[in-house]
């Protein structure tokens, strides 16, 4: 009996301890990444990262604004295309689709979200960038808006699934309440039902978004990459994500190249951070509207 | 004055009344359906795409044989058999501790501080960009811990990207565990553990195995973590120790598609189909199996 007891406090303290560790992890994580990030700003003042307008790597000048923008550029078309098609199709497979499409709906975008973002990379490379250059007449396929429409394909399964899961959380009264005042199916979604389930939808857009900008492959394939302040999304770009995969390689070290990479990744982590945690607050709040 | 503001939103109100009822209910609705169908047509064509081309691109000896002339000729062998190890590491990673910190939080957690801050952590952990998972892994485990570039570092950085897909799908599945059969159990005697490891976690098992092989899709399909920890641009033969460089598919295709010039498109073709038929069809082999658990409880 004793020992079973101590079998029992020993098997808690090590669960206890193996949770604890994913706090060390994250800690750790942001512990290096702002180590080497502050090693950077001891070589280089960090207005001049933050405020650069340039990005040479080769001539020691790193400027965050081209790359900042690039990742801007990429975001806009992604989330102009991604999220009022997802929001009309969590409308269309939660109110209108019989259940058999739903249930083909939710397999096909499950298996979108299974795509690894180099395949839809190399997708980018040989099919869409060839007539994205024909039809805007531009000398190269690979701009931004190249980048936003896959990352648009990339971040629309969880931001239709989370829509989804919004919608049919709703308890079902809102909607016989709604149609038995005589309100028809459209009025009752667009009037009802979505601004209930907002609180959803927008976590799925945050969630998104924070996907798009921590994707990397995709972007560092088909955008060009090419750092510069950009005043079209026509253009070729490169975003943060991009530029630390595509110069990591290259690097030497302990240089002050070497830690302005890590300065990128801060600022990634920041961002994911903010996304993810705003993005968490509205899901907890829509689960407490839909009880 | 105040009327006549009244009476103007009233009339704005009318108005988008009227563009909901009748016709105009028909026009949106048609729209709503058209789009939503439209929205599924990208991933049927990429998939349509990567299946006729593929497939033709696939033989015996494309996918057990070595690269040849930088890659240009051969098979894509190293790649596979890297990514397969990569992936068993991920998995002997992640799972342990994964399932443990889904255990606490469902079984031995109260409603604390401690688990809320846990839970942020996890939610923090699943949006980390893939880049930043490789530049931790880089200066965690290649150099500080001195690992170099190998499948342990590769593994290990795969491994704690995955946590939160493991840590979520056991957190459902316990969640999903009727309270009966924990209460039966402790009345019968057995401790808390006891409880958790006999009874507990072998009903929660399917859920749990949701979670495993949707991580096996995410781990083999990953490219920017592995970059800088494993993987090799061009090793045409296979690894001797997990301290060694592996090749894997998903930096493969990466690198045959844009490092090497007159690349032959069916190598690409057959790479691409190999990478999408295992992460694809580990994600859909787990929806099947989280489905089939579902409809039993």
């Amino acid at each position: 009996m004793n020992v079973r007891k101590i079998k029992d406090n020993i098997m808690k303290g090590t669960i206890v301890g193996i949770a604890s560790f994913n706090i060390v992890i994250v800690f750790l994580i942001f512990m290096f990444i702002l180590r080497n990030s502050l090693k950077f700003f001891n070589m280089v003042p960090a207005s001049d990262f933050f405020f650069g307008k340039v990005w040479i790597s080769l001539s020691h000048i790193f400027g965050l604004l081209p790359l900042l923008s690039g990742t801007l550029w990429v975001s806009v078309v992604a989330l102009f295309i991604s999220v009022p098609l997802s929001i009309l199709t969590a409308v269309y497979i939660a109110e209108y689709a019989s259940l058999k499409t739903r249930e083909i709906f939710k397999i096909l975008i499950e298996t979108m979200s299974a795509l690894p973002s180099v395949v839809l990379g190399y997708i980018g490379l040989y099919i869409l960038s060839g007539p994205i250059k024909n039809i805007f007449r531009l000398n190269t396929g690979l701009t931004a808006f190249t980048g936003g429409i896959l990352l648009a394909v990339m971040a629309m399964p969880t931001m239709i699934s989370i829509a989804d899961d919004s919608l049919r959380a709703l308890d079902k009264s809102y909607k016989q309440a709604s149609l038995a005042l005589g309100a028809n199916k459209l009025e009752t979604v667009v009037k009802v039902l979505l601004p209930s389930a907002f609180p959803g939808i927008f976590a799925g857009i945050m969630l998104g978004f924070g996907r798009i900008v921590g994707e990397t492959m995709t972007v560092l394939m088909v955008t060009g990459n090419s750092p510069g302040l950009r005043s079209t999304f026509l253009a070729p770009v490169r975003t943060m994500t991009a530029t630390i995969a595509a110069e990591m390689g290259e690097v030497v070290q302990g240089s002050d190249h070497y830690y302005a990479l890590f300065a990128i990744g801060l600022v990634l982590f920041i961002i994911s951070f903010m996304t993810n945690t705003l993005g968490d607050y509205f899901i907890q709040k829509s689960r407490r509207a839909g009880k | 004055m105040d009327m006549a503001k009244n009476y103007e939103k009233d009339q704005e109100k009318i108005k988008v009344r009227s563009l909901l009822k009748g016709r105009g209910e028909k026009i949106i609705e048609f729209f709503i359906k058209s789009v939503g169908i439209l929205s599924i047509f990208p991933v049927l064509f990429i998939l349509s795409y990567i299946i006729f081309k593929g497939i033709p691109a696939i033989s015996w000896e494309f996918l057990t044989s070595m690269p040849k002339n930088g890659m240009r000729e051969g098979g894509i062998y190293p790649s596979i058999i890297g990514t397969i190890l990569l992936t068993i590491g991920t998995i002997m990673v992640a799972v342990p501790f994964g399932v443990f910190t889904g255990v606490y939080l469902v079984e031995y957690a109260s409603d604390n501080k401690f688990r809320k801050i846990i839970n942020l952590t996890i939610v923090n952990l699943s949006g980390i960009p893939s880049v930043v998972y490789g530049l931790f892994g880089m200066s965690l485990f290649v150099m500080s811990l001195g690992f170099g570039t190998s499948i342990v570092a590769g593994a290990f950085t795969l491994g704690i990207m995955c946590l939160p897909v493991i840590i979520t799908a056991t957190r459902e599945a316990l969640m999903s565990i009727p309270s009966d059969l924990r209460q039966a159990s402790l009345a019968l005697g057995a401790t808390k553990w006891e409880t958790t490891w006999k009874i507990v976690l072998p009903a929660a098992f399917p859920g749990i195995l949701t979670g495993i092989i949707l991580s096996i899709s995410r781990a083999a399909g990953e490219t920017a973590p592995i970059i800088f920890t494993v993987a090799a641009f061009y090793l045409p033969f296979l690894p001797q120790s997990i301290w060694d460089q592996v090749m894997a598919l998903p930096y493969h295709l990466y690198v045959i598609s844009t490092q090497v010039p007159n690349m032959p498109s069916n190598i690409m073709d057959g790479t691409l189909f190999v990478l999408v038929f295992i992460t694809v069809g580990f994600n859909l082999f787990g929806a099947y199996i989280r489905y089939r658990f579902k409809k039993k409880i």
